[in-house]
C-alpha cells in the first residue's frame, strides 16, 4: 500500500513539476521578447553564457576532431577510402558530435552556472528584492539569459564542427599524409547544406532551448537553501544531458527519415 | 473610579484616522501551518508601527502579504485605501512603486556596485537622464553617510553598510511605505545606532509611512510610534510602545520582559517528555 502510495505521490509530483516547467516556458518567452529592447543585457548574458564556453568548446572540438581523424583513418585505409576521411569527419561533427557535444559541454558550463546564479538570488532574496522594487525578475533575470542561450548554442555547435573538422585535418594530412585537397573535397562534395547542415542547426537550436528551459527553471524553482541549489544544479545537468540525448535520437530519426 | 484617559484616545484616534494598511480577520497557512487566524491590524499613516512577536510568529509573513508576494486564505488587506492584489497584475506592480523594503540580509545585486544598486530602481523604473541619476543616487548614498563607498561592491561591504545600502536604495524612488525586515539584527551597536537613527530621520523628513518587524524590544520601542505584539495568529497586545512596556497582561509581560516563564511557550509542541524519552523510536 505504502507503494502504491508512493508511486501516486510521486506521479502527482512529477506531473505537477512537469506543467510548472510548462507554465515557466511560456513566462520565459514572454519575458525574452519584453526584454528584447534591453539589448545591453542581452550582450551581457551572451558574454558570460557564450564567451566564456568558447574555450572548453573549442579545446574539446579539436581533441574530438583529431580522435575522429584518427579513427576513421584506421578504419577507412582497410578498404583503400582513406580520401574519405574530410567527409567521414564533417558528416559524423555535422550531423551529431558537434550539436551533441557542444550541448553537453553547455549543459554542464552555462547551465550549471545559470542554475547556481538564479538559484543563489532567489536564496539571498535579490529576486524578492527586485519583485518588492516592482521589477519583474521573468523580463529583467530570464528573458535576457534565455535569449542569450538561444543565440549562443548553435554558434558554439558550429565553432565545435569548424575546429573538429581542423583536428581531423591535422591528424589526416600531418600524422598520415591524406592529401589535402582530397580531405577538403571530399568534403565538399559530400556534405550538404540543408540534409547535414541545417539539419545539424536546428538539432543545436532545440537543444539549445532545451539547456537554458532547463537551467533556469531548476534556478528559479530551487529550494533557496545551499542544499536546494545544489540539487538544482544537479538536476540542471542529469535533465538537460538526458533529455539532450533523447531528442538526438527523436530529432536523428525524424530529420534522416527513422519515423 | 478611574476617568478614562481622554488625551490617549484622541491621540489614538488622530494616528488611526485614514491609515495607511489595514488587515482585517485575515487567514492565512503554509500548507497545515496555521499562520493568522484572524489578524486584525492598522498601520497609521507618516509613523513607525513596530511588529514584535516571538521568532515563528509570523512578523515577517505579514511583510510578504503586504508586498503582494503571498496571497491571504481569506480577509482583507488593504494597501493605501486599496486592497492588495491577489495576482501578479500592473496593479500590483503599481502599488509596489508606492513602496520600499528593507531586507534582513539587505539583499543588494551582488554582479552590482553601491552606486548601481541604488541607481536599479531609476534605471528600471524612470526614463531620467544620466547626469540626474548621478546625482539622485549621491543625495540618498549622501543621506545614509555612504557616498564615500559608492564604487564598492556588495561583498567589501559590512553588514551595517549593506544595510544602509539597501535602506537608501528602499528610499530611491520616495515611497509612501518603507518596511523593515529585522534591521538590528546581526548589527554591532554602533551600527545599530546609526540606522535607527536613520529610520527615524527618514521617517520625519521624508513623511514615509514606516512598518518595523523585529523581536529586538528595546531598539523597536525606542523609535516605535506604536507597537502591535502578535501571537498565536494574532494579535496579543498593542498600543504605544509606554504603554506596551507597562501592560498588565501576561502575554506582553512576558516578552517586553524578556521572561522565560509565562503563557508564551518555549518549547515547540511536542509528546509529554518522559513518553517520548520511553518511546524507544525516533
Amino acid at each position: 500500500m505504502n507503494l502504491i502510495a508512493s508511486l501516486g505521490q510521486w506521479g502527482m509530483g512529477f506531473v505537477s513539476r512537469s506543467g510548472a516547467a510548462v507554465l515557466f516556458l511560456f513566462a520565459a518567452f514572454r519575458g525574452a521578447f519584453h526584454s528584447l529592447p534591453r539589448g545591453c543585457l542581452i550582450i551581457q548574458q551572451l558574454y558570460a553564457i557564450g564567451v566564456l564556453t568558447m574555450l572548453i568548446i573549442l579545446v574539446s572540438g579539436l581533441f574530438v576532431g583529431m580522435v575522429l581523424g584518427l579513427q576513421g583513418y584506421y578504419q577507412l585505409v582497410n578498404f583503400s577510402a582513406e580520401s574519405s576521411l574530410g567527409l567521414v569527419v564533417a558528416l559524423f561533427l555535422v550531423r551529431e558530435l558537434g550539436p551533441v557535444l557542444a550541448a553537453l559541454l553547455f549543459a554542464g558550463r552555462a547551465g550549471s552556472a545559470l542554475t547556481a546564479e538564479i538559484g543563489l538570488m532567489k536564496a539571498t532574496d535579490q529576486l524578492a528584492a527586485m519583485e518588492m522594487m516592482a521589477v519583474d525578475p521573468m523580463i529583467r533575470v530570464i528573458g535576457p539569459r534565455f535569449i542569450a542561450g538561444l543565440i549562443a548554442m548553435p554558434l558554439l555547435a558550429a565553432m565545435l564542427s569548424a575546429v573538429g573538422v581542423l583536428g581531423g585535418y591535422f591528424v589526416g594530412h600531418g600524422q598520415f599524409g591524406v592529401d589535402a585537397g582530397v580531405y577538403w573535397s571530399s568534403m565538399q562534395n559530400g556534405v550538404d547544406l540543408v540534409d547535414d547542415v541545417l539539419n545539424g542547426v536546428i538539432k543545436s537550436m532545440v537543444f539549445g532551448l532545451i539547456v537554458i528551459w532547463v537551467a533556469l527553471f531548476e534556478g528559479y524553482s530551487a529550494e533557496p537553501t545551499s542544499e536546494g541549489v545544489s540539487r538544482a544544479t544537479t538536476r540542471t545537468v542529469v535533465t538537460s544531458s538526458l533529455a539532450i540525448l533523447g531528442g538526438d535520437y527523436v530529432l536523428t530519426a525524424l530529420m534522416f527519415g527513422g519515423f | 473610579m478611574n476617568e478614562p484617559d481622554l488625551s490617549a484616545e484622541i491621540l489614538h484616534s488622530s494616528m488611526f484616522y485614514n491609515p495607511m494598511v489595514e488587515a482585517k480577520n485575515v487567514h492565512f497557512s503554509f500548507g497545515d501551518r496555521v499562520v493568522y487566524n484572524g489578524l486584525n491590524l492598522t498601520i497609521p499613516r507618516g509613523k513607525i508601527t513596530v511588529i514584535m512577536g516571538p521568532s515563528g510568529c509570523g512578523k515577517s509573513t505579514f511583510l510578504s502579504l503586504l508586498g503582494g508576494r503571498l496571497q491571504t486564505d481569506s480577509g482583507q488587506l488593504n494597501f493605501d485605501g486599496a486592497a492588495v492584489p491577489r495576482t501578479k497584475s500592473p496593479a500590483l506592480f503599481e502599488m509596489r512603486r508606492k513602496m520600499g523594503m528593507l531586507f534582513q540580509n539587505s539583499a543588494l545585486l551582488t554582479d552590482l556596485n553601491v552606486f548601481e544598486n541604488v541607481a536599479f530602481p531609476f534605471r528600471e523604473q524612470t526614463d531620467l537622464p544620466e547626469e540626474l541619476i548621478r546625482i539622485l543616487v549621491l543625495m540618498k548614498l549622501q543621506m545614509v553617510g555612504l557616498r564615500g563607498a559608492r564604487d564598492l561592491l556588495p561583498g567589501e561591504l559590512s553588514g551595517g553598510m549593506a544595510r544602509r545600502v539597501s535602506l537608501a536604495r528602499a528610499i530611491a524612488l520616495d515611497p509612501q511605505l518603507v518596511m523593515y525586515d529585522e534591521p538590528f539584527v546581526g548589527l554591532d551597536p554602533i551600527s545599530m545606532g546609526v540606522i535607527v537613527q536613520l529610520i527615524r530621520r527618514l521617517n520625519d523628513t521624508m513623511g514615509i509611512t514606516s512598518i518595523i518587524v523585529t523581536h529586538d524590544v528595546a531598539e523597536g520601542c525606542s523609535i516605535a510610534d506604536y507597537v502591535y505584539l502578535l501571537d498565536n495568529g494574532a494579535v496579543a497586545g498593542h498600543g504605544t510602545a509606554r504603554e506596551m512596556m507597562h501592560s498588565d497582561q501576561l502575554g506582553i509581560k512576558q516578552f517586553m520582559n524578556g521572561l522565560p516563564d509565562g503563557p508564551v511557550g518555549y518549547h515547540y509542541p511536542a509528546n509529554h517528555y518522559l513518553d517520548d524519552l520511553y518511546s524507544g523510536t525516533r
